[in-house]
């Protein structure tokens, strides 16, 4: 530091001493410029995603004669124009937190196995294995629900209708194959299942080794161990990893609408055939719908991006509460 | 409440290296038992085998025998759960439960152990950071988190959270190797006042700390980088930093090594 200075130079090296001082301040010029042009291009992109969404979406609610948020039908090419998402946010949310109410339980017990019970030999193929689910276009998972999952959920369906008809959730009012939302909460769950749990992991690989010594010389068993160090210190880990899941299983497009067969109902019978989703209905109706009937499905993917950007918030929110006993300042 | 231990040849692996070997010796009860050594003697790994500890370490196992009034440690059937319950620990590193509030670190133990009635509870939750020095400091704010404590206060009640449970024994692994001096005073003074009701063994780099806490002395070296550290002599601590029998004891003291 002291060299600096110039009166501490001697001047003997001071040629080979300026050139890597004045490169060096080139370098970081550019990487500062670099840097800060990608985080610009970021909020630019973002904005123009907004602004396209917004103005394309406004154009169609314009003319909509339905109420957006209420009605149960989408014809953007009757006469009028009528059209609304309150079907399509209604199976969104219920596919997802079918599929997060499966997944994530898995995920950390999955994620618990490999990182505090597996042995070490099997603990880094599971991984691997896991992570290889994530690679598995999401098409093929589609197909593969289409073929495989449908129609052996068929007896898993009449079981829960039998044994848990009484919820009302599992009741099965209406005879079908099992192209339902239930299907698709349990197709997402496996679609999410790999990014939930390779996140729970490296989280609670993360935990301080003093942490679990401190619980093991309490004479705290395995399970307690993770009970006392292991899930406090990765809960808002866990948080944040079902939230990327989530995100994931809210715009999940192919598989759904794949499975799903669609109708513009809403019921809480989830295993009964039908509803939809915000992606699927896109995906199912963008090809052959005109002008106008495409700003309307800009229009309820507007509503996705915002539910989206919602769910990311909340998620923020509930990690920066919990900063105080995160354990970072430990 | 407190125990002797016996020692006897106690050998410690990692894997297939030897870290200490045949280590033999008796440690009073009610008293303060300090382990001095120059770095990678093994002693920090010696006081590990006391409470089944050592055995965490991937590859770790351990070869003798260690009496807790004549019951064997490793004997078989014996769970190190249990043992983990008698002998209690503090370690180098301040480790209070993160996400723990003061009032429920100290609880944990008990919670672990059994159930309690909340009056009962808060009623052992005081006793414990009286017994530690801490309760003036911490009685108005018991719901906020541990870790926003300073780094001495921290100790104390992970010292609190050993203390809790009433082990037979308290291991102490350089408890104040991360202190400045003012938290390292009050740190010693209480180990002066626990003596009185515990076991207390402890792990110090500082051999001043050795001669100001310590009835007993033990000092550890080895002969070679890479080979099994071993016991070299234990005394009354007196004798081991005025007149130890042994030269590698009054060189290592003398700081002519180490």
């Amino acid at each position: 530091m002291a060299s600096t200075t110039p009166v501490d130079i001697p001047p003997a090296p001071p040629a080979p001493r300026q050139r890597p001082k004045s490169a060096g301040r080139a370098g970081d010029k550019v990487f500062l410029g670099l840097s800060r042009g990608s985080g610009i291009l970021l909020l630019v992109i973002m904005a123009s995603i907004a602004v396209f969404l917004s103005y394309r979406a406004a154009l169609a609610l314009a003319d909509n004669e339905g109420n957006f948020f209420t009605t149960f039908d989408w014809n953007p090419a009757g006469d009028p124009p009528v059209f609304g998402i309150a079907v399509l946010l209604f199976g969104t949310v219920i596919s997802s937190i079918i599929a997060m109410a499966i997944a994530v339980p898995i995920a950390v017990g999955i994620a618990l196995f490999i990182s505090h019970y597996a042995p070490r030999r099997l603990a880094s193929p599971l991984a691997y294995v896991v992570d290889l689910l994530a690679a598995v276009p999401s098409i093929i998972y589609g197909i593969w629900g289409a073929l495989v999952l449908v129609p052996y959920l068929e007896g898993l369906n009449l079981w829960l209708d039998q044994f848990f008809g009484w919820t009302y959730l599992f009741e099965k009012t209406e005879v079908g194959v099992a192209r339902s939302l239930f299907t698709v909460g349990i197709l997402l769950a496996i679609m999410i299942l790999p990014i939930v749990t390779s996140v729970s992991r490296e989280v609670f690989l993360q935990v301080p080794k003093m942490n679990e010594e401190a619980a093991l010389a309490l004479g705290a068993t395995r399970w307690e161990v993770i009970r006392l160090s292991v899930l406090p210190f990765g809960r808002s880990g866990v948080i944040s990893a079902s939230m990327l899941g989530l995100g994931r299983a809210l715009g999940e497009t192919m598989a759904v609408a794949t499975v799903l067969s669609p109708s513009f109902l809403i019921s809480f019978h989830v295993l009964n055939p039908g509803g939809g989703t915000f992606a699927q209905n896109i995906a199912a109706k963008f090809d052959e719908a005109d002008q106008f009937g495409r700003d309307a499905l800009i229009a309820s993917g507007l509503v996705l991006f915002v539910l989206t950007l919602l769910v990311n918030g909340a998620a923020r929110l509930i990690i920066a509460r919990r900063k105080e006993y995160s354990g970072a300042n430990a | 409440m407190a125990k002797r231990i016996d020692i006897g040849g106690l050998t410690a692996y990692y894997g297939s290296h030897k870290a200490i070997e045949d280590i033999s010796m008796t440690v009073e009860p009610r008293s303060v038992t300090a382990f001095i050594g120059p770095s990678g003697c093994g002693k920090s790994t010696f006081l590990r085998t006391l409470n089944r500890m050592h055995e965490v370490t991937p590859g770790g196992r351990v070869e003798g025998k260690v009496l807790l009034d004549d019951e064997n440690l490793y004997g078989p059937g014996v769970d190190p759960v249990t043992v983990r319950r008698t002998v209690g620990m503090v370690f180098q590193r301040p480790n209070p439960f993160p996400t723990m509030s003061i009032f429920d670190n100290v609880a944990a133990g008990l919670r672990l152990n059994g159930s309690y009635r909340k009056n009962q509870l808060a009623e052992i939750v005081e006793k414990s950071l009286r017994g530690a020095n801490l309760w003036n400091e911490v009685k108005d704010r018991l719901n906020k988190p541990g870790s926003g404590l300073s780094g001495g206060q921290q100790q104390r009640l992970c010292i609190a959270r050993a203390i809790a449970v009433e082990p037979q024994v308290l291991l102490m692994d350089e408890p104040c190797s991360a202190l400045d001096p003012i938290s390292t005073l009050a740190i010693e003074d209480l180990i002066g006042e626990l003596k009185e009701r515990f076991t207390i063994v402890i792990v110090t780099h500082n051999m001043q700390q050795a001669a100001r806490v310590s009835d007993r002395t033990a000092f550890f070296n080895l002969s070679a980088v890479g080979k099994p550290g071993r016991l070299i002599e234990i005394d009354e601590t007196e004798r081991i930093f005025s007149n130890p029998s042994v030269q590698a004891t009054e060189d290592y003291i003398s700081g002519r090594f180490g």
